[in-house]
């Protein structure tokens, strides 16, 4: 069931949306009082294949492979040869001024901290 | 696209364990936006983990390459019996998440196992294996007596 919130056919252009152009990596994301982790799997992909952008509050990863190198025929296949793409919309409190972002062994893993000001904190009383 | 706003699924919200199922109902929404190559992935969801693997010959050599992201060289265990390499390991969950709220867990932790019968004899004492990038290559130097062979013939 799709739900409002979950909407990712919205049409930015008036092309048809190319679905063989790019696979959706799988994505953890988890809250903490700190902010947002989100980490995407993209085996194939290093530092300099990586693309972030930040656009307002919507979030774009994309991650590009190595050009593979010939290495002999190809006898079995399974591993998609396209670039991963996955776009997010950001909680207004994340202060897209510090995100960071590493990438270790194919995973990425974004650190989206929130801003000081919604943070919780504790009041001391006098 | 994906909301990283906060948005709770009102007849799950907090229950626990739900994290899987919550992610298949979301590869069957987008199965319906999908095309079919799309199915197969889907099916990792109900099945474990199944990493994928390509196969390729050149002259001396049979590679095999898997997608493992974010494992440790030691965690991947490779061995060679029979005619048949299998690659299996362990991807464990890292502990500091525990207190987090989830949003989303579509990666799989837990144990792999995939097995590929070789297309032919390999020199088993000459495999290697490198890791880079989330992507593990084995090479397997095929057995001198599965090269294909230049017969001289001798005029006399």
């Amino acid at each position: 069931m799709k739900t409002a919130t979950q909407t990712e056919t919205r049409p930015t252009t008036n092309e048809r949306p190319k679905a063989q152009e790019y696979v959706t990596p799988e994505v953890n994301i988890f809250e903490t009082k700190e902010g947002y982790l989100l980490e995407a799997e993209m085996p194939g992909v290093s530092k300099d294949g990586l693309e972030i952008t930040l656009e307002g509050n919507e979030l774009t990863i994309i991650g590009r492979r190595q050009p593979e190198q010939q290495v002999g025929e190809p006898l079995f296949r399974e591993c998609h040869a396209y670039d991963y793409r996955r776009m997010f919309e950001l909680d207004p409190a994340i202060d897209t001024s510090k995100v960071s972002a590493k990438i270790e062994q194919g995973v990425l893993t974004l650190t989206l901290p929130k801003s000081e000001k919604v943070k919780p904190r504790k009041v001391v009383v006098d | 696209m994906n909301y990283l706003t906060r948005w709770q699924k009102p007849e799950t919200a907090n229950w626990p364990g739900f994290g899987r199922l919550n992610s298949l109902r979301d590869e069957i929404d987008r199965l319906f936006d999908a095309p079919l190559a799309e199915f197969a992935k889907a099916s990792h969801l109900l099945s474990g983990w199944t990493p994928a693997l390509d196969i390729f010959e050149d002259k001396d050599n049979i590679l095999v390459k898997a997608e493992l992201p974010g494992m440790k060289k030691e965690e991947i265990e490779i061995s060679l019996h029979d005619g048949s390499l299998s690659i299996s390991g362990e991807r464990k969950a890292q502990s500091k998440h525990e207190d987090a709220e989830v949003y989303r867990a579509e990666r799989f932790f837990g144990r792999f196992q995939r097995t590929v019968s070789l297309p032919m004899a390999v020199d088993g004492a000459k495999v290697k294996a490198q890791y880079k990038d989330g992507v593990l290559t084995v090479t397997l130097p095929k057995a001198e007596e599965a090269k294909p062979k230049q017969i001289e013939i001798n005029v006399s």
